[in-house]
């Protein structure tokens, strides 16, 4: 079984795909799963080759044929979600559930299968990449990080890696929750704000709640020493690794600017920290997979 | 008058455009603040609320009664979710799994599910100065936001102006927090992943037929990857906010900048009477 490396951080915009992508060149050999499935980011800097692409089947979605339908509103009073309004379906706000079709004496209100999104394979220069793009709303981000995840584990029996490296999503919620699931190890991407801080409590606290080990990155950590300061005494409070601390640097702005990989064209604190965040990162991998 | 400040793309600058806004719009007007991140709440630490009221937000959860329950397990074939489970007679319920849609009771043909009400985060309400603020708060370990969001935009005053906070990407929390505003201001910045997720957002606002445009932060002065892209997409900028790193480390702290000095409440009131002019160009005439 490879290792899978889940890479989050609660408040967004921290640089979880800068680590991500860094991470994915210094790896030499691993598989990258973009789990953040509504607004993907690491093929942006990987100029990936697409192999692969099915449809995602993520749920259902209610239908209420006219013709059979004779009006008596049992769906609509049914409906836990308000999704059914005079007898028409708002697919933003029906969750698949199938009370509908459950109370509906006619058949005319029935659930059909809806594609929620894509699931993508591409070749990059540091290995191969399973990814994907949600719709707009889209039911099941959970089921579609899921899938990603299956896909990269396939693509790790068939070419080798050992390692998975899963670019997760803001938040806590569901398709963090899934990204979590089978993860060895958690890197908490912070910096030293306030949100930063509250950011890095709620993740540690859904890391705990499912068990899995995190270890802590703070990114451009002097912007604000005393802050930064303060994550690192909570880190220390509550037994948490801290594995790497990553300066303010405009080079890191300006690899993204230009679709560039930090650690690959440039040098300078902030992609020197990053390497010495890298082997701080596995070294704790190898350790607890030891330990197991 | 809603106005809802979303990104796809997370920290972008979501809060501090929404908490900056509502701060120097309550001079004028009363302001509610819905911060519907309810994921990652941080509103307060910008403005700072003297918290009046908390309520918990409750999911109706299926509960078996034992006694009666053959382990039929039509409950557990109904439930799409897979919150059920039905093993050799006995049903095993799974709480965090279930949407409480209902259907579970509404299948079994002993009627012996009923339900319980399951604590999935809460409501919280404070106030400073002219902005009223209400926060959702969705519980760790809790996988469903979107109710907790809908808690929330229900707090909303029926009159005055209506702030709405919400979540990044382009998800169903993100889609429920901007539906019913009427504009939605979009933050980004000025890099390929800005770009990216700020065409993903536009395509969702779209969708929803919300009018909506785009605010660019940490400006560079350049900024011609963000603008070449909303002249393609005849979308408009309705301002942009400088990078500076004293901005940055301010904001780090949880700083209002529109309190700190004039410059930076006009430039947020501003912004504001440009959305209000984009809704009335909006209007069906």
């Amino acid at each position: 079984m490879p290792a899978q490396l889940t890479i989050l951080s609660g408040k967004g915009g921290t640089g979880k795909t800068t680590v991500a992508a860094s991470f994915f060149k210094l790896a030499g050999s691993a598989v990258a799963a973009d789990c953040d499935v509504d607004a993907p980011n690491l093929h942006l800097l990987l100029e990936p080759t697409l192999l692969e692409h099915e449809p995602f089947e993520g749920g259902m979605v209610a239908r209420i044929d006219p013709d059979e339908c004779v009006q008596c509103n049992l769906c609509e009073e049914s409906c836990s979600f308000g999704a059914i309004r005079n007898l028409e379906v708002d697919p933003f706000s029906c969750e698949g559930c199938g009370v509908c079709e459950l109370v509906c004496s006619e058949g005319a209100a029935k659930l059909v299968p809806e594609t929620t999104g894509e699931v993508f394979v591409s070749e990059t220069r540091f290995g191969p990449l399973a990814h994907a793009l949600l719709r707009p709303g889209g039911e099941a981000s959970g089921k579609l990080v899921t899938r990603v995840k299956e896909v990269a584990s396939r693509l790790a029996g068939e070419r080798g890696p050992d390692l998975i490296l899963v670019d997760g999503s803001p938040g806590i919620g569901c398709p963090v929750i899934a990204s979590v699931a089978g993860s060895d190890l958690i890197l908490a991407v912070t910096e030293p704000t306030l949100s930063g801080l509250w950011g890095l409590e709620r993740i540690h606290g859904v890391a705990r709640h499912f068990g899995v080990e995190l270890a802590v990155c703070i990114n451009k950590c002097d912007i604000n020493p005393e802050m930064a300061e303060q994550i690192l005494r909570y880190c220390s409070e509550s037994a948490l690794s801290v594995v790497g601390e990553i300066p303010f640097d405009k080079k890191v702005n300006r690899a993204t600017m230009n679709g560039e990989v930090l650690v690959e064209r440039y040098g300078g604190p902030a992609a020197n920290a990053m390497r010495s965040l890298w082997e701080d990162a596995m070294a704790l991998l190898e350790s607890n997979k030891a330990r197991k | 008058m809603i106005i809802s400040v979303a990104s796809g793309k997370g920290g972008t600058g979501k809060t501090t455009v929404a908490t900056n806004m509502a701060w120097a719009a309550s001079s004028l007007e009363p302001v509610t603040f819905l911060d519907c991140d309810v994921e990652e709440p941080d509103s307060h630490f910008y403005l700072k609320p003297e918290w009046s009221d908390e309520e918990d937000v409750c999911l109706p959860a299926p509960v078996v009664d034992s006694s009666r329950c053959d382990g039929c397990g039509r409950c557990a074939e109904f439930c799409r979710y897979n919150a059920l489970a039905a093993i050799k007679g006995d049903v095993l319920v799974f709480q965090g799994l279930c949407h409480g849609c209902g259907g579970c009771a509404l299948a079994c043909p002993l009627k012996c599910i009923t339900y319980a009400d399951k604590r999935i985060g809460v409501v919280r309400e404070g106030a400073r100065g002219g902005v009223r603020l209400y926060q959702g708060l969705l519980q760790i370990g809790e996988p469903v936001a979107v109710p907790v969001i809908k808690q929330v935009k229900e707090r909303r005053a029926a009159d005055g102006l209506a702030l709405i906070d919400c979540p990044p990407g382009t998800g169903c929390p993100m889609v429920n927090a901007i539906r019913g505003s009427d504009y939605c201001l979009l933050v980004t910045e000025p890099s390929p992943f800005g770009r990216h997720d700020l065409d993903l957002a536009h395509r969702a606002a779209l969708e929803l037929g919300i009018p909506h445009g785009v605010l660019v932060n940490r400006s560079s002065g350049d900024d011609g990857i963000i603008y070449e892209y909303c002249a393609g997409e005849g979308l408009k900028v309705l301002g942009r906010i400088p990078f500076s790193r004293g901005a940055a480390e301010a904001c780090s702290r949880g700083v209002v900048l529109a309190e700190t000095g004039e410059a930076w409440a006009w430039l947020f009131l501003g912004i504001l009477e440009g959305v209000r002019e984009e809704c009335r160009l909006s209007l069906p005439s």
